[in-house]
């Protein structure tokens, strides 16, 4: 006898969403001002040498593809030039365009300062997004800094390359702490929803304390 | 000008229904347990209804339960029968396509009351195929559910050979007509476009709702053919014959009969007005749009349904350009679920996830003109070429033979294989190229 499929809904999510009504969220104007007037979308294949550096993250099978291309002035360190592609709902076309505008507005900013920037940067500047679309803000932001990686590893200022090490929580599933992490982030908020979203079952019951808390920080982390 | 196309998810109240109701909103306000004449008029109100809607069905009005919706039917069919039979057997089958009124009982009942639970498998398009009913079946099986058309792809299952296919177990393991397994469907998408005449359907129990037909929301109902027994779920006084306590909502059900029965009785000229109108808007779609893929069976379908995968682009964001046009409908996609999963519908299909990302459905009803279908053709061609040059993702066009578990551009970055341990996130998937 096959097991029963796990496919049923989130239950105790604050906000309602009901797929047979489509009552559904309301987007800030900002946010569809993002959405249907993209900035620094990249329009057509760059020529080669054009950009500095790329990066491309998400699957399709997650629904949420970015690729992003950054162009730094090396002798100011300053973002000449950040351009996207986004494969994504209205969330993701609209962080990745404000994103893009926050790092190339007022002349570019620099480099150093990029980094540190913040998906809630994106989300404070969008005028807010739905707790279930703020993955798309840590998407974005994760892109550039593949980019930016990237551009320093080709420039030689690999001391700059900034390393984001998964901390296995769960030895024997391998479950690392950005697992939890992007759980949490597609609406996970126990540990049963964790569990459901990563498709396994406790691999070692030691963990569930450490799987708790890691849930209770990024949770905090991103819904305040 | 409004295209509103979304008439799985609910559908505007009839006039002639409105104003059936109307009295029982204002000064036919009697409750129908009471004794004095105001009572006995809400009373016979529900019984008139009860009878009307038994018409439909071509059962005795006893056999009807009236509840609070679709999906309060579908939980009374499924945990009522399963704990009611439950000494004889703890077993029940379900398609991996019904919708989550039906699923989630049934999970319930496997994760909390010691149930198994079994998933048929289905094709490509979503069809059930009896003899994988006849291979489920086992002597413990108290409860087969199989939809009658699908909420969400509209194919159309073979109920009468699937009832019959149960009947021959029965026979060939001396049960008798009123033992289990016993035959439910979910016929609340069918409902106004295909005959529900339960005795040529052979089925058991079957569930309907308001929303779907131009009735109110929030009324149910479900047969239960005279010799199932069933366990209430909701306890209190006696109405319903305690199986379904509570003080009647009179005007939903009033409401709800004669909604149904105008949608029963004109359903052979609107299926044939839909359906017209449906294929046009799937051909012209296929025709404008590259990299399209039906969802559902291409015949054994609702007439009213048209659900699509757009390749390369996301159904949110298909749905915000479409509203901007004027256009209302609906997507499979995660971005636009509360869970964050995709349509498990789509994905029961085998097709891989981006299939349901990439999904927007259309559904016709009584309102949707010529008009309508222009609208569409004219706008979604130029939102999907927008939108897909803001993608950088092509996804390879698979073809439909592809079971479950091909997922042709990686597995989702949360799902972990169950034998491997190796497979890291995928950001380059390995065969959707990322466009050079």
């Amino acid at each position: 006898m096959t097991d029963m499929s796990d496919c049923c809904a989130d239950h105790g999510q604050a906000e309602v969403e009901n797929r047979a009504t489509k009552e559904r969220w309301v987007y800030s104007d900002t946010v569809k001002d993002h959405f249907f007037h993209p900035r620094n979308l990249m329009a057509e294949e760059p020529k080669e040498g054009e950009f500095d550096a790329e990066g491309t993250v998400g699957s399709p099978a997650c629904g949420d593809v970015m690729r992003v291309w950054l162009k730094v002035d090396r002798a100011t360190d300053r973002i000449a030039d950040f351009r996207w592609k986004t494969f994504g709902c209205g969330s993701a076309i609209a962080a990745s365009s404000m994103f893009a505008l926050m790092v190339t507005e007022n002349g570019g900013m620099a480099l150093a300062e990029a980094v540190k920037l913040r998906p809630q940067d994106v989300i404070a500047r969008l005028g807010g997004l739905p707790n279930r679309k703020i993955h798309c803000s840590v998407l974005i932001d994760k892109a550039f800094r593949k980019a930016a990686n990237a551009y320093c590893r080709a420039t030689g200022q690999t001391d700059r390359v900034q390393v984001e090490e998964g901390r296995i929580v769960d030895s024997r599933l391998q479950i690392t702490d950005h697992d939890i992490e992007e759980a949490v982030l597609e609406g996970a908020t126990t540990l049963e929803d964790v569990q459901r979203k990563l498709k396994v079952g406790v691999g070692d019951p030691a963990a569930i304390p450490e799987i708790e808390r890691l849930i209770t920080e990024y949770s905090k982390k991103y819904y305040g | 000008m409004r295209a509103y196309l979304d008439h799985a998810a609910t559908t505007r109240l009839d006039p002639c229904v409105l104003a059936a109701m109307v009295p029982y909103l204002d000064e036919e306000f009697g409750n129908p347990s009471s004794i004095y004449s105001l009572g006995r008029r809400s009373k016979d109100a529900i019984e008139d209804a009860r009878a009307k809607v038994a018409t439909v069905f071509g059962s005795r009005p006893d056999e009807i339960v009236f509840t609070g919706s679709g999906t309060e039917s579908d939980n009374l069919a499924i945990l009522g029968v399963a704990r009611q039979y439950r000494a004889l057997g703890k077993h029940v089958v379900v398609s991996p396509i019904e919708h989550h009124a039906v699923l989630s009982p049934a999970k319930h009942l496997a994760k909390k009351e010691g149930f198994d639970i079994t998933t048929l498998p289905v094709d490509v398009f979503g069809r059930v195929s009896p003899k994988d009913v006849a291979a489920a079946l086992t002597s413990e099986t108290v409860l087969v559910s199989v939809m009658y058309a699908n909420n969400e792809v509209g194919t159309v299952e073979p109920i009468r050979e699937i009832a019959k296919t149960i009947r021959d177990f029965k026979k060939a393991n001396g049960r008798g007509e009123n033992e289990p397994p016993f035959f439910h469907t979910d016929a609340c998408q069918a409902a106004g476009y295909l005959d529900l005449d339960v005795k040529k359907l052979g089925v058991d129990l079957l569930t309907v709702n308001g929303s779907k037909v131009y009735g109110p929301k929030g009324i149910g109902a479900l047969f239960v053919r005279r010799g199932v027994k069933f366990e209430p779920i909701m306890f209190g006084g006696g109405q319903e014959k305690g199986l379904r306590p509570g003080t009647e909502n009179v005007a939903g059900i009033v409401g709800f009969a004669e909604a149904f029965q105008i949608a029963d009785g004109g359903r052979d000229a609107e299926s044939a007005r839909l359906s017209a109108l449906r294929d046009r808007l799937i051909s012209g779609i296929l025709e404008r749009v590259p990299k399209v893929e039906l969802n559902g069976h291409p015949s054994e379908r609702l007439p009213n349904n048209v659900n699509l995968s757009i390749l390369d682009i996301e159904g949110e964001a298909i749905l915000l350009y479409l509203d901007e046009a004027g256009i209302s409908a609906a997507t499979g996609s995660a971005c636009d679920s509360s869970s964050l999963d995709p349509s498990h519908v789509i994905v029961a299909l085998g097709k891989p996830y981006e299939y349901a990302h990439a999904s927007i459905r259309f559904t016709l009803g009584r309102e949707t003109t010529e008009r309508d279908v222009d609208l569409v053709l004219e706008r979604l061609p130029e939102v999907a070429e927008l939108l897909r040059s803001i993608s950088p993702i092509e996804v390879k066009d698979g073809r439909g033979g592809e079971t479950a578990g091909a997922f042709v551009a990686g597995r989702p970055h949360w799902e972990k294989p169950k034998d491997s341990r190796q497979e890291g996130n995928p950001s380059t998937p390995p065969d959707a190229s990322v466009r050079k």
